[in-house]
Formats: structure tokens, C-alpha cells, sequence
């Protein structure tokens, strides 16, 4: 265990280092970043406001509390590891990563928690800015507050974990880019990024109970912005936990046939 | 003297078509990748409508009309503006740009046609076919004065933004970190998928004067939905010719001071 923190703090190091030189890259992120829960409070105000102030139990002012919160989610539990993959496979940037006596999962997670560590400050001002600038209004509760930082572990570990999943399709496949895509595409809508799930048709509200993806962004936003009640807020902690045990179960399984069919040249 | 540019446009297209047939499986891939950005967004658009009528006065099929203008106006930039420029500021860095200027030909015109990307053709015929459903859906045709007003509109717009890109582009004659600002034209431009009206006034005014995507979407499909005032239609012509101007005139400043380096 001490081993492996030092290796951790290491890898954190190395990563700071390396991210630190693409300093512009950060300008770019933030408004890329801001621009997204922007057009979507935009959007949803309008209609709040077309409808006489509230739709579905939402205000203009609730829209922006929530946009607000998944956007703070999505940060915390984001990776991109799928997108890089398929180029590792490709150009035998895997081996060197395999000879190392640790899994290599670990350097993708320290590299993501140290990326997210240099984003703090951006992501902060973010906030602050369209807190202010959509006049967001929150609802806290305490039981919600304390229930929040277990729920976002829990989400970032679920989405690391499938995504790095994810991500070993590119032993078997040479175009991972469209599934990525896809998959992208649905996290958005049944994360509950681009609406709340609530105003999904019911089909897909049913679809999205039986799916992980809202234990990974909706559910610890929404403890962000409304009281849950206490039974509700137990049992999204267990899914949450169910759905990460699953989560291992499939990384082993696609991890053992995948490194197996791995071979390289070079590298 | 059109002639030779359009001469010379139909070349560059028949090149990069050639050099792309060879990858025909790209073909595919955009496809799907097109379909993806289209269905989301129409996605999007269906589960907006089930909680309103109109969004701020614009119905449905007023929306789809717009969120056609943004794929039509998306592919072109992404086909033919964009490219080109980014190569160009590759060029400056790498000194190349010395090749380009020994031609005969208008410096200005080649390195605004100098890459295609092909496939992105697929987004055009795409928002040029949800236009024409989206028309049909809407019920009453469009007189044809509000055509013209949409072709004009379309055409100024798309030379706002070409002279934006340019200007920005041309700044890579001093600064040559400049391809990052191209990133942030590229997020900024989805934000033109919904009608301007809609954003608080400080990100209108952004999206408006800084980054001009209300002038590249919203415009022209005010144009197509007997929305635009006589006044703004001319506002909006008056603008794309300034802005040609200006960035022709900043190109010639930048050309004029530029030295190779490397080549």
C-alpha cells in the first residue's frame, strides 16, 4: 500500500510537470467548458420562461443550479482515455507501459486525477462566473452534503473504470473512433448532461434506470441542487456500489482476452 | 478574372477528391460521424418542443430550418475556410509558405483554397436536405424575396466568417501560437445551433460582434422565416463587406512585413 502511494505521488508529479507546458491549452478548455452549461441554461430558461416561469418543477434559476452541477460532475469524473487507446495498441506504446511491475491502470488514474488537479482554479471561476452570471439558486441539506462526496467517488470510480473498459475494445478493433462517438453521445443524454433525466421521454427514463450512465454525472448533481429524500439517497449509494462491482468484473474479464491478443512491433 | 478563381476553385476541389477516393472508407466515417451530430441535435430540439410551443417565438420547424442553416454553413467552413487556414499557419511557422507565394496566382486565394476536406461536403447536402424537409414541414413556402434575402444572408455571412478566420489567421505572422484561437471559433460555433435571441445580452454581444456566429446562422434563417427587418439585411451586407476589406487589407499588411525564414 505505501508502495504504491509513492508511486502515486511520483506519477502526480511527472503528470503536473507535463501538463503544465500546454498552459494555453487551458484557455481553451474553459471555454469550452463554460460554453456548454451556457447554451443549455440559455435553452431551458427560455422555455421556463415561455411557460410561465416554471417547466417540469424547474425555474430559470434551478436550470442553473443544475446545468451548473452536472458541468462540476462531469469534471470530476471525466476521462479520455478511450480517445488515446487505440494509438497505443496501434503504435506499440503499450509495451513499454506493460514491462512496468504495476498495472497500468494506475498511471492513467494518477494522470486524470492530476490533470484534474491542475484544472481546479479554471473550473472554480468557471463556476463562480455563470453562478453569478445565470443567477443560479441552490437548495442544499446537510444529509445531501454528506452524502455528495461519497456519491462523487463512487461516480468518478464507475466511470474510470467502465471507460478504461471501454477503451480495451481497441485490442480487437482498428476504428474505435465512431463507438467512441456513439458512446459520447449517449453518455451526454442518459448522464443527464444535456436535460435533466426527468424530461426524457419515459422509454428512456425506463432505458436509463437499467444503465450505469447516471450514476456517474445525474445522480451526485441533483444531491448538489435538490433534497433527495434519505431512502433515495441510500439507495443511489448502493447502485452506485453495485454497479462498480460490475464494473471490475467486466474491466477483468475484457482486460485478461485483451492482453492476450496484444502484440506489438517495435515500440 | 472570377473566372480563373472559379477555374482554379473547381482544381483544387478535383485534387482533394482524388487524394480522398483513395481513403473510401473516410467516406463512412463522416457519415456516421455526421449522423451523430444530426440526431443529437434533433434529439435535443424533439425533447425541447414536448415542454414548449415555441422558444422564443420560433416554432419547430422554424428551428430545424435554423439548425439546417448551421449545418450548411458548418460544412462549408469546415470544408473549405478552415483547412486552408490552419495550413496556412503551419505554413508561416514552418516557412513554406515561401512555395505558396512564387506562385502566379492571388497569394490570398490559394491559401484560402489550398486544402479541401472533402467529406465535409456530407454536412452540407445534410443541412441542405433538413432545410428543404424542414421548408416543406413549416407549411408556407418562402416567397421569393425571403430566398434572396437567404442566399444574400447565407453569402454574407459566410464572408464574415471567412475574413474572421483569415484575420485571425493572419495574426500567425507575428504570433505563432495562433491555431488554438481556431479551436476556440470551432467550440464557440455550437453555440450557433440555437437562434441568438435566446443568450443573456453579454454572450449575444460575444456570439454577434466577437466571434460572429449569430451573423453565419441566425441571420440567415431570420432571413428564411420572414424575420429580418430591411434594416438588418442591409446592416448585415454592409458588415461583410467591410470585414473583406479589412482583413484583405490586413493580409496585404501582414504579407508585405513577411519574411521566410526556413524554407
Amino acid at each position: 500500500m505505501r508502495q504504491l502511494l509513492a508511486i502515486y505521488r511520483q506519477q502526480l508529479k511527472t503528470a503536473l510537470a507535463e501538463q503544465l507546458q500546454y498552459r494555453a491549452a487551458l484557455i481553451i478548455w474553459l471555454i469550452e467548458v463554460a460554453l456548454g452549461p451556457a447554451v443549455s441554461v440559455s435553452v431551458w430558461s427560455t422555455v421556463a420562461r415561455n411557460e410561465g416561469g416554471e417547466v417540469n418543477g424547474y425555474s430559470s434559476a434551478s436550470f442553473a443550479a443544475y446545468f451548473i452541477a452536472t458541468m462540476l460532475v462531469n469534471y470530476a469524473t471525466q476521462t479520455w482515455v478511450f480517445w488515446e487507446f487505440s494509438r497505443r495498441v496501434r503504435e506499440g506504446e503499450f509495451s513499454p507501459l506493460l514491462l512496468r511491475p504495476i498495472h497500468p491502470i494506475h498511471a492513467d488514474l494518477a494522470e486524470n486525477l492530476a490533470y484534474k488537479i491542475l484544472m481546479l482554479p479554471v473550473i472554480a471561476l468557471v463556476t463562480l462566473v455563470l453562478f453569478l452570471a445565470f443567477h443560479a439558486s441552490i437548495a442544499l441539506s446537510l444529509d445531501n452534503l454528506l452524502a455528495f462526496f461519497p456519491a462523487l467517488v463512487l461516480a468518478f470510480a464507475l466511470r474510470f473504470i467502465l471507460e478504461w473498459t471501454l477503451a480495451l475494445l481497441a485490442f480487437w478493433l482498428t476504428q474505435v473512433n465512431v463507438i467512441n462517438q456513439l458512446y459520447v453521445v449517449v453518455v451526454l443524454f442518459l448522464s443527464g448532461q444535456l436535460v435533466p433525466l426527468t424530461f426524457l421521454p419515459a422509454p428512456v427514463q425506463t432505458a436509463s434506470a437499467w444503465l450505469p450512465f447516471q450514476w456517474m454525472v445525474a445522480f451526485p448533481a441533483e444531491l448538489l441542487v435538490h433534497p433527495l429524500s434519505l431512502s433515495t439517497l441510500f439507495t443511489g449509494l448502493l447502485v452506485q456500489l453495485a454497479w462498480l462491482l460490475v464494473g471490475f468484473a467486466l474491466l477483468a474479464f475484457t482486460w485478461q482476452r485483451g492482453i492476450r491478443r496484444y502484440t506489438a512491433v517495435g515500440g | 478574372m472570377m473566372r480563373t478563381y472559379l477555374r482554379l476553385l473547381a482544381t483544387f476541389f478535383r485534387v482533394s477528391l482524388l487524394g480522398e477516393l483513395a481513403y473510401r472508407a473516410n467516406f463512412w466515417l463522416q457519415m456516421v460521424e455526421s449522423l451523430i451530430e444530426l440526431g443529437t441535435a434533433l434529439a435535443l430540439v424533439s425533447v425541447v418542443f414536448t415542454y414548449t410551443q415555441s422558444l422564443n417565438g420560433w416554432h419547430a420547424s422554424e428551428l430545424l430550418i435554423l439548425i439546417g442553416t448551421y449545418f450548411l454553413i458548418g460544412g462549408a467552413i469546415n470544408m473549405v475556410i478552415m483547412p486552408g487556414m490552419s495550413r496556412l499557419i503551419e505554413q508561416v511557422r514552418l516557412g513554406t509558405l515561401d512555395y505558396l507565394l512564387t506562385k502566379p496566382e492571388e497569394a490570398q486565394l490559394l491559401v484560402s483554397i489550398q486544402r479541401l476536406d472533402i467529406w465535409k461536403l456530407l454536412d452540407l447536402l445534410l443541412g441542405l436536405a433538413l432545410l428543404v424537409a424542414a421548408t416543406i414541414w413549416h407549411g408556407s413556402w418562402p416567397d421569393p424575396l425571403q430566398v434572396l434575402a437567404f442566399a444574400l444572408t447565407l453569402l454574407a455571412g459566410t464572408a464574415i466568417v471567412y475574413s474572421f478566420v483569415l484575420f485571425l489567421a493572419t495574426l500567425s505572422f507575428w504570433y505563432v501560437r495562433v491555431e488554438n484561437i481556431l479551436v476556440i471559433f470551432e467550440s464557440m460555433y455550437e453555440a450557433g445551433r440555437w437562434p441568438v435571441d435566446i443568450y443573456p445580452g453579454w454572450l449575444r454581444a460575444t456570439l454577434t460582434f466577437i466571434v460572429p456566429v449569430a451573423f453565419a446562422v441566425t441571420v440567415p434563417a431570420e432571413a428564411l422565416t420572414a424575420r429580418l427587418t430591411w434594416l438588418a439585411l442591409l446592416g448585415t451586407l454592409t458588415l461583410a463587406a467591410l470585414s473583406l476589406l479589412v482583413a484583405r487589407l490586413f493580409w496585404r499588411f501582414a504579407i508585405r512585413s513577411y519574411s521566410g525564414a526556413s524554407a
